[in-house]
């Protein structure tokens, strides 16, 4: 299987972080699986005019497209040209080539937020127009349609995250390689569920204090993030806290919220990033699928009932006061 | 070739970002060069209106590859203007953490983006070619896979104290949000040995410390060990000294600020003329004469970011051109090494005023990358797991405040001003906004377009091997460049 990967308007973050791969390397884990890049802008060796005249032979339908990969958003600015993003040497503009290339691919996937959603390129008063290839935002109807589908039938597989994990993007070419990635294996967004059926939630460390509500109050304590950080971990989808990042880390682990970066829109949460809103003092934003009276019984009675253990180390930057040993019964 | 022929190059790859360079042939040479950096996204105009803190989600998104850069550079400008210092373990930690990004990179350079070119079928008759194509084949060659994997195992320190790259939210104006105990420092030392450890057998074929030795480039030269020795065979038989050379005015903000007064493991300062000056960043402006950009030349504090949409003929790059005291200046490690006097940089450079060509880059970076492990190394043997790595501020209703470091790929600045408790203006000025700027008012040619002139160029080549060694060599980040 053969993969096109193009940056469009991001980072290059998600590229970046592909180069993380582990057990095995990025290079050797994609050829196991029988995958290659067409060409890839940070890993191939094909430069300017060898480029031009592969784009060409694919537009033409000269050379099969197996895989077009989009990194970034599609700038559609200013007033509707695209002209905010050429792709050089070609003169003409990111999106003209994504629109006229992406009828060719058997499958097309966004990599990153910027590309699934519009993502942080969009933030503020999207200075560049710009949206995702396949959504604007929450909203189907990006570069392309609502209604495309590449040749195989599906829509655009959107592996979302701000970077994406290298393990969402290998297992999604691999799956893809394998046959073994259907319209039943996305999430109503176009995520994959293989990551996105999780909660950044799911294994946080912080988890005993999330139970008793033992809140951080400043960034480094040991506290849940929720109610005073912004953080947004148990609405949020991922397996973050369950396969680590870059050896054993998550944003939580890290000792700073998650805050949403799988999502469409978590550019513009509409509150300063580390800062959880609230009304009458009460944090806004549920736990996903908790009910709302539920979880404001559970969340009085446990802060209630917080042992003396967590409440200290929820605000302090290391554990102070270690679990209690309770010796075992019947020996001597 | 036809006397007058123009060539465009594009889509320029192994590069981060999007650059498209064009060039005036005369006499089998580049008579000018014009370098458009064609994507714009305005996070400067993202940024009004926000909270301040913000700026510490937002901003390291410019950026897949300096990252950590761009978090430093906020979380130090917010500090100004917040009046807060991080406390020493935590300038220390962060200074770590930011090593370990710059490093990564330099590694990836060499590895990946740059020594790639000499597997092309043109260097075919040379003989170290089938061992160039066996250690540096895109995607396949043996020092590519050692690289990622190297990377990869040192980036545990990033997840360990960052909790991932890129687009950490660890470090703040008071410090880390990590508090590292006893054994976390032992699993960073231990990243860090495995890490010596490959650049010793696979990179430099050498004690580290031996190869920060070098004083000239004469002993350079015949330092045949490693892939590192491989590229300094390559760089005599193709000339890559005298190729590409700037015009020795180099800038450095300083890397990695030691504990209090005691300045940076690498030195700041301006060079040029062969001779050291203190750094002035009062005299830094942004020209946008040729950029599609609207508004007058500023200082950044002063400096606006209004895109011009008509893309007006004369202009030709959303690319602004930064100028210290009106000129040029190229940054990178080279201009840190000259900067900080490693007596091998100025050697590089030549005595004789003018800059360093594409070995000496590629030189400056290699003696870099084994010089910050060094850094690192004391980083780590220095924390202290019983001490405060963060401590708080209060964000200013209204204030400023610049945010000074050094990326892989030079000195990035940030310019903060807050009114009303939000950001009033947020100017960014990256290390490639100066080496790949276009030309001023004065039609000062930009580092990169300055380096070109003279660059041969084969009869027939559409892509001309010599200019991406040229363009390369200063590790160019376009992501960063426009922002």
């Amino acid at each position: 299987m053969k993969v096109l990967w193009l940056q469009a308007a991001g980072c290059g973050g998600c590229t970046m972080s592909l180069l993380c791969a582990e057990n095995p390397n990025v290079f050797e884990l994609l050829s196991g699986a029988g995958i290659s890049f067409l060409w890839h802008p940070a890993i191939s060796l094909e430069s300017g005019a060898e480029v031009r005249a592969l784009l060409e032979a694919v537009e033409r339908g000269e050379v099969a497209l197996d895989v077009l990969a989009i990194e970034g958003s599609i700038e559609r600015g200013p007033r509707g040209t695209g002209r905010f993003q050429m792709l050089s040497g070609t003169g003409r503009s990111m999106l003209d080539w994504v629109v006229s290339l992406a009828p060719r691919a058997h499958h097309v996937v966004a990599v990153g937020t910027c590309a699934t959603y519009g993502g942080i390129t969009s933030a503020g008063g999207n200075p560049s127009d710009a949206v995702g290839v396949q959504y604007d935002g929450a909203h189907p109807g990006g570069a392309l349609s609502a209604e495309f589908r590449s040749l195989s039938g599906l829509p655009v597989i959107n592996v979302a995250g701000c970077p994406t994990h290298p393990g969402w993007v290998t297992e999604t070419l691999m799956l893809l390689a394998a046959g073994a990635l259907g319209a039943a294996d996305l999430d109503a967004l176009g995520r994959p569920l293989f990551y996105a059926q999780h909660l950044v939630h799911h294994g946080c460390p912080k988890n005993e204090f999330y139970e008793y509500k033992a809140s951080a109050e400043a960034l480094s304590e040991l506290g849940c993030m929720m109610e005073h950080l912004g953080c947004v971990g148990t609405q949020a989808v991922g397996d973050c806290n369950i396969r680590p990042w870059n050896g054993e880390g998550s944003c939580t682990r890290g000792g700073y919220p998650c805050i949403n970066c799988t999502a469409p829109e978590f550019e513009e949460p509409r509150h300063p990033f580390t800062e959880t809103p609230k009304i009458a003092g009460i944090p806004v934003g549920l736990p996903s699928d908790m009910p709302k009276a539920w979880f404001m019984a559970l969340a009085s009675l446990s802060k209630a009932a917080t042992p003396e253990r967590i409440a200290r180390n929820a605000v302090a930057p290391r554990v102070e006061v270690t679990p209690t040993i309770r010796k075992p019964k019947g020996r001597r | 070739m036809s006397e007058g022929a123009r060539l465009v190059v594009g889509p320029f790859n192994r590069v981060e970002g999007d650059l498209e360079v064009h060039l005036d042939l005369a006499g089998g040479r580049v008579a000018r060069a014009q370098v458009n950096a064609p994507l714009y996204r305005g996070f400067e105009r993202m940024l009004e209106g926000k909270d301040p803190r913000d700026a510490l989600t937002i901003t390291p998104r410019i950026c897949g590859i300096c990252s950590i850069s761009q978090s430093m550079a906020a979380a130090r400008a917010l500090g100004a203007a917040m009046g807060l210092v991080p406390t020493p373990q935590g300038a220390g930690v962060a200074a770590l953490i930011h090593a370990v990004e710059n490093a990564a990179d330099h590694l990836l350079h060499f590895n990946l983006f740059f020594m790639a070119d000499f597997t092309r079928p043109c260097y075919a008759a040379q003989p170290w070619y089938g061992r160039v194509v066996e250690r540096f084949t895109a995607a396949e060659g043996g020092a590519v896979r050692a690289a990622v994997e190297a990377r990869a195992r040192l980036m545990h320190i990033l997840g360990l104290m960052a909790g991932k790259w890129p687009h950490t939210l660890a470090l703040q104006p008071g410090g880390v949000t990590r508090t590292p105990g006893a054994r976390d420092k032992l699993r960073i030392e231990a990243s860090l040995r495995a890490f010596r450890r490959y650049l010793e057998e696979v990179m430099f074929g050498g004690p580290l410390e031996e190869f920060v030795a070098l004083g000239n480039p004469d002993a350079l030269a015949r330092w045949e060990r490693g892939d590192v020795g491989l590229f300094f065979r390559i760089a005599e038989d193709t000339g890559l000294a005298a190729l590409g050379r700037g015009a020795g005015r180099y800038l450095s903000f300083g890397a990695y600020p030691l504990a209090e007064g005691a300045g940076h493991a690498f030195a700041s300062g301006i060079w040029q003329a062969g001779q050291l000056a203190p750094l002035e960043t009062g005299s830094i402006s942004e020209d946008l004469s040729h950029a599609w950009m609207l508004g007058a030349t500023a200082h950044p504090y002063a400096g606006v970011t209004r895109p011009d949409e008509a893309m007006r003929e004369g202009a030709y790059s959303w690319c602004k051109a930064p100028r210290l005291s009106a000129q040029p200046v190229e940054v990178g490690a080279l201009a840190r090494q000259v900067i900080d006097g490693h007596p091998l940089a100025r050697a590089l450079v030549g005595p004789d005023g003018l800059g360093g060509g594409v070995l000496a880059r590629v030189a400056g970076r290699l003696l870099e990358l084994a010089r910050t492990q060094i850094v690192m190394e004391r980083l780590a043997a220095d924390i202290d797991p019983t001490a405060r790595f963060i401590t708080q501020g209060r964000l200013p209703d209204e204030g400023q405040g610049a945010g000074l470091v050094e990326a892989a790929r030079g000195a990035l600045g940030h310019w903060l001003r807050i009114e009303g408790g939000k950001i009033a203006s947020y100017q960014i000025i990256a290390p490639t906004t100066w080496n790949f700027s276009p030309r001023d008012g004065a039609g000062v040619p930009g580092p990169l377009e300055a380096a070109l002139v003279g660059v041969p160029v084969a009869e027939g080549e559409a892509t001309p091997v010599a200019v991406q060694h040229v363009v390369r060599s200063f590790d160019p980040c376009m992501v960063c460049t426009v922002h």
